[in-house]
């Protein structure tokens, strides 16, 4: 072992805390950057990386079984253009029934039309499906749902009333296509049995092809199939670009949010790695002089000041790439579920970059102070450990004298001003760490608002559709569905016991004079009063020839509020006037709402399937019972009652989940940061605390004077770092909501009220206490006689 | 014949395997007395001081300050008595760079939580006793030798310690700001404060000391009052 190796080692050995400290906040730097980077990375394009990673289906294709031979499906795969295929997959077009389940869902309702494949297992060739739970359906009654279509949970059970036998089929496993390609799926040899008897079920292919990015290319192709198949034996073919056109505006909703955790961890990392190493580097000044002294050369102190820093550096990065690997896990498969990333683990290139930054920052960090220390004279380089540096902060000291506050409580805030390089890096630690929490918190009662807000669509604690589909039969059902059922199920719905209050609400569809094409209309009746939009501007509709429309609707027809519109149907026309912007994202924005009675003339009637009753109910109503009552009352029409979309969605507690995960990464960076500062300071000032032991410091105001010595900064910290949280929040989501389509309405975004504010201005507070805990109980707990004998 | 200040019985100190630092010693030190501890290096002198201010722990036997066994104190304890019962002047003065020489001379009582008034009073006191009075702006950085151990002394006078426990006090010193501190603490016990001076000066011993113990290998090999100082 070489001297310098050596000196590198002992040092290293003999600074184990210091070197530990290093270590971990390198550590915590480099998770939280390969978790930045990953999220960056994985946020972009999502889809695409999704559908090449799974080789999703360019076209997915049904043909009639009864025009087409298994042979002939096969050959298809070997067309020009095609790249992959895969089928034949016999499919039908099922409409299940809830069966017994454990996911709320009325027992005996239909779902709508699902289309099922029977496919022998998830891999393949083209659509590669991934089992999100449970397993493959082997055997006979067994099914996998597609987790995207959510028609049921694992273990619910569906059963199917056409099929010979009305067989009942248990959801084994939940599985995610990334083109979709169906709604469920059983083993092949099943698939034939669920055929009504004298029906030949459909044959899916799923195709790649070379040329597939535009929808003139995918209809070329698509032509090819056709051609090559007997005439009118295409019965569907449904494109990718439908899918992703839909996924990369939902994961475009969150790159905003992604990009700014990544872009404030990225930054925390750097800082963190430079403050550590620095004052790593300058508190071995003495130990370097002594080097110097006994025929170290300049450049040998300048690598020995490099190694100490760079050794526990390389462990931490090591580590740091593990756990960053397996936080990442968690963290991706969250970002996944709310499908804003395409990928579910760290690419190896993004270590490889992440190391090579990290160390190269440590060794950049390193190099000035042992560059400068190189330079030293021995003699200098030996007092440099020994003098206290200058007189820094005695001016800061006097003028903090006159505080009102102990003896310990001035010597600790007045300490950070003898350092001012060091404190504010500290300080800028904490700020960012005060930012990522601010943002975070923000971030999360936001997306907690814009869901209730979203929720206004069906305000009803219990909502009822009163015209099922055509064909929907439910035990005890008397009354075929039909629209002149509904004024006897809302009278039903009047008289049940615990109804407050209801409106009802149908789709239709109108032209609007100056825009192309039809645009839908949701036309109120009843007392609709209780069930307005969370507004982003205006008021709701109060009657007829007044209107409500999204955004979207105003930003797409350059229309604003007060804005009279021209809706006309069947060469009938009528106008309303635009009263307030709501905020929704329903049908891309393109709605108008408005009272039924501003459609009289139209001949515009709502379809009768798209109708939903909205009920309110009485305080104190057992809102369970309240459904099996109404559900029982309303049997004989087939229409059951279900409960209001109170519950968070998926996606909010997914993005929480991860804000959550994100915040504490750079919250926990951030307290490293402080820990670290502190335990250089107090290393460093060890003599001093010595002197005020033996002049009768208790370890109590030993603690204090610590703990002090970060409230100023922490505090500073906070009140800097809480405005930038707060305008980086009222960036992000209005950019959020812009991907999304729509304004976010004020009352979402002003969110930081005084008991949300007051708790994280006190945040970067927070951070800098609980980073100086550990090295205040160390401070204190120093041997008095130990620390007079430190040089 | 008045309680001994300074009550130390069969005394032992050991660090790790090393030979013990103090073996079985034990001592006595009764108010007004200025006691000089003398012995070469390593015979055990900063130990004894050391236990003496609660700055470390015996191994084994008692040592009783003013009536009471700081051998059995705990830190927060151990740090009231220190501010309370005693003074302590070091070799290389320990004062703190950063502060003007009032702010260091004041801080005990501020640990004490003496009023802010009040300390200010007693410290301008003890500077303008001392004859630092017109120094008590400066910083540290700026003062001689004796003037920093002048300085050094009022800080450990500051709380009225019943005794004032002193390492090397001169070893730092010019011959001159030697003869200075010498005479400063010699006054000092003329006016009744107990003295314990460990030190390798003999002629601080000899002008200071109204006796004079000399330790070797951890025991004490003579035990002698002063007839005259």
């Amino acid at each position: 072992m070489s001297a310098l190796t050596k000196v590198i080692r002992s040092g290293v050995g003999r600074r184990r805390l210091q070197s530990l400290v290093m270590a971990m906040t390198t550590m915590m730097a480099v998770t939280a950057s390969l978790l930045a980077a990953g999220l960056l990375t994985a946020s972009q394009a999502p889809f695409d990386h999704a559908f090449a990673s799974q080789r999703g289906a360019h076209l997915t294709a049904r043909f009639d079984g009864t025009m087409v031979t298994g042979g002939q499906l096969s050959a298809t795969a070997h067309l020009s253009g095609v790249t992959a295929a895969a089928g034949p997959y016999p499919a039908l077009v099922l409409r299940p029934r809830f069966g017994a389940n454990k996911s709320q869902l009325p027992v005996g309702y239909q779902t709508p039309p699902a289309v099922f494949v029977g496919r022998a297992g998830p891999g393949g060739p083209v659509d590669d499906l991934i089992i999100t739970s449970g397993t493959w359906a082997n055997g006979p009654g067994q099914v996998v749902v597609n987790e995207q279509m959510a028609i049921a949970g694992l273990g619910d059970q569906l059963t199917l009333p056409d099929a010979p036998g009305s067989p009942v089929l248990t959801v084994v496993g939940l599985a995610r296509s990334v083109g979709r390609s169906a709604d469920a799926w059983v083993s092949p040899a099943q698939l034939p049995a669920l055929a009504k008897a004298g029906t030949v079920p459909d044959q899916q292919m799923l195709y790649r092809f070379a040329s597939a990015a535009t929808d003139q290319q995918l209809a070329a192709d698509r032509d090819e199939v056709a051609s090559s198949m007997p005439s009118g034996s295409l019965t569907s073919a449904d494109s990718y670009l439908t899918i992703k056109l839909a996924a990369d505006k939902s994961s475009a909703t969150y790159v905003p949010f992604l990009v700014s955790f990544g872009i404030l961890g990225l930054c925390m990392s750097v800082l963190i790695i430079g403050v550590v190493v620095s004052g790593a580097v300058s508190s071995a000044s003495r130990r370097i002089g002594i080097l110097k002294a006994v025929g170290f050369t300049p450049e040998q102190v300048v690598r020995a000041y490099l190694g100490l820093a760079l050794a526990p550096s390389t462990v931490g990065t090591v580590l740091g790439l593990l756990l960053g690997n397996l936080a990442a896990i968690p963290i991706l498969n969250r970002a996944d579920e709310a499908q804003v990333v395409g990928s579910t683990t760290i690419a190896p290139w993004l270590d490889v970059v992440v190391a090579l930054v990290a160390l190269t920052a440590v060794a950049g960090a390193a190099l000035p102070p042992a560059l400068r220390a190189g330079r030293l004279r021995t003699t200098q380089a030996l007092t440099v450990g020994r003098t206290p540096s200058g007189g820094r902060g005695r001016r800061a000291r006097q003028v903090l004298g006159r505080l009102p506050l102990s003896r310990p409580a001035i010597l600790g805030l007045a300490g950070p001003f003898a350092k001012p390089g060091r404190s504010a890096a500290m300080v800028a630690a904490v700020v960012l760490g005060a930012t990522g929490v601010t943002f975070g918190a923000g971030l999360a009662v936001s997306l907690s608002a814009v869901q209730d807000g979203l929720h206004r669509k069906s305000p009803g604690a219990v909502q009822v559709n009163p015209v099922p589909p055509p064909d929907t039969s439910m035990p005890g059902m008397t009354h075929k569905p039909d629209i002149a059922n509904v004024p006897a199920i809302e009278a039903l719905i009047t008289a049940q016991p615990g109804t407050r209050r209801m409106f009802s609400f149908g789709q239709t569809s109108v032209s609007v004079v100056g825009r192309a094409g039809e645009t839908s209309v949701l036309a109120y009746r009843g007392d609709y009063s209780w069930g307005a939009y969370q507004m982003v501007s205006g008021r709701w509709f109060r009657g007829p020839g007044e209107a409500v429309v999204p955004s979207g609707f105003l930003t797409a027809t350059r229309t604003h509020l007060g804005d009279t519109l021209t809706l006309a149907n069947d060469n009938h026309r009528t106008q309303v006037r635009i009263v307030g912007e709501a905020f929704s994202t329903q049908e891309s924005g393109m709605v108008i709402m408005t009272d039924e009675s501003s459609l009289n003339g139209l001949s515009a009637k709502p379809l009768p399937e798209s109708i939903e009753i909205d009920i309110d109910l009485n305080p104190g109503t057992n809102r369970q019972a309240y459904l099996d009552s109404l559900t029982q009352t309303l049997a004989p029409y087939g229409v059951p009652a279900v409960p209001g979309s109170t519950g968070l969605s998926g996606v909010v507690v997914s993005m929480d989940a991860l804000a959550l995960m994100l915040t504490l990464m750079v919250v926990a960076v951030a307290g490293l940061g402080v820990l670290n500062t502190v335990l250089l300071d107090t290393r460093e000032r060890v003599h001093d605390l010595g002197v005020f032991r033996a002049l009768g410091m208790s370890p109590r105001q030993t603690v204090t004077m610590v703990l002090w010595s970060v409230s100023g900064l922490g505090l500073v910290a906070g009140l800097i770092g809480v405005p930038i949280g707060i305008a980086l929040h009222d960036y992000v989501l209005p950019a959020m909501g812009t991907a999304a389509g729509t304004r976010i309405p004020h009352a979402d975004l002003a969110v930081y009220q005084p008991a949300v504010l007051v708790p994280l201005l006190l945040g970067g507070l927070a951070i800098a206490i609980a980073g100086a805990v550990l090295p205040a109980g160390w401070a204190a707990r120093t041997s008095t006689a130990g620390a007079l004998r430190t040089e | 014949m008045s309680t001994p200040i300074i009550q130390i019985h069969e005394v032992s100190k050991s660090y790790g395997e090393a030979r013990p630092a103090l073996t079985g010693l034990s001592l006595d030190v009764r108010a007004g007395e200025a006691l000089a501890v003398l012995g070469r290096s390593g015979s055990g002198k900063s130990t004894l001081l050391n236990l003496m201010a609660g700055l470390d722990k015996p191994s084994g036997g008692t040592v009783r300050i003013a009536g009471m066994r700081i051998d059995q104190l705990g830190e927060t304890a151990l740090a009231k008595y220190r501010r309370d019962r005693i003074g302590m002047v070091f070799q290389f003065f320990n004062l703190l760079d950063d502060m003007s020489v009032h702010d260091n001379v004041v801080l005990p009582a501020q640990l004490a939580g003496m009023p802010a008034v009040k300390a200010s009073a007693r410290a301008a006191e003890l500077l303008e006793q001392l004859g630092m009075g017109q120094h008590a702006n400066a910083f540290p950085g700026h003062l001689s030798g004796g003037q920093r151990q002048r300085v050094a002394v009022a800080r450990a006078l500051m709380n009225r310690p019943p005794l004032l426990l002193a390492d090397e006090p001169t070893g730092a010193l010019d011959s001159s700001s030697a003869a200075d501190v010498r005479d400063l603490l010699a006054q000092l016990n003329a006016n009744g404060q107990t003295l314990v001076l460990v030190t390798h000066d003999t002629e601080l011993a000899a002008s200071c000391a109204t006796r004079t113990v000399e330790l070797l290998d951890g025991r004490i090999a003579r035990d002698v009052q002063a007839v005259t100082r």
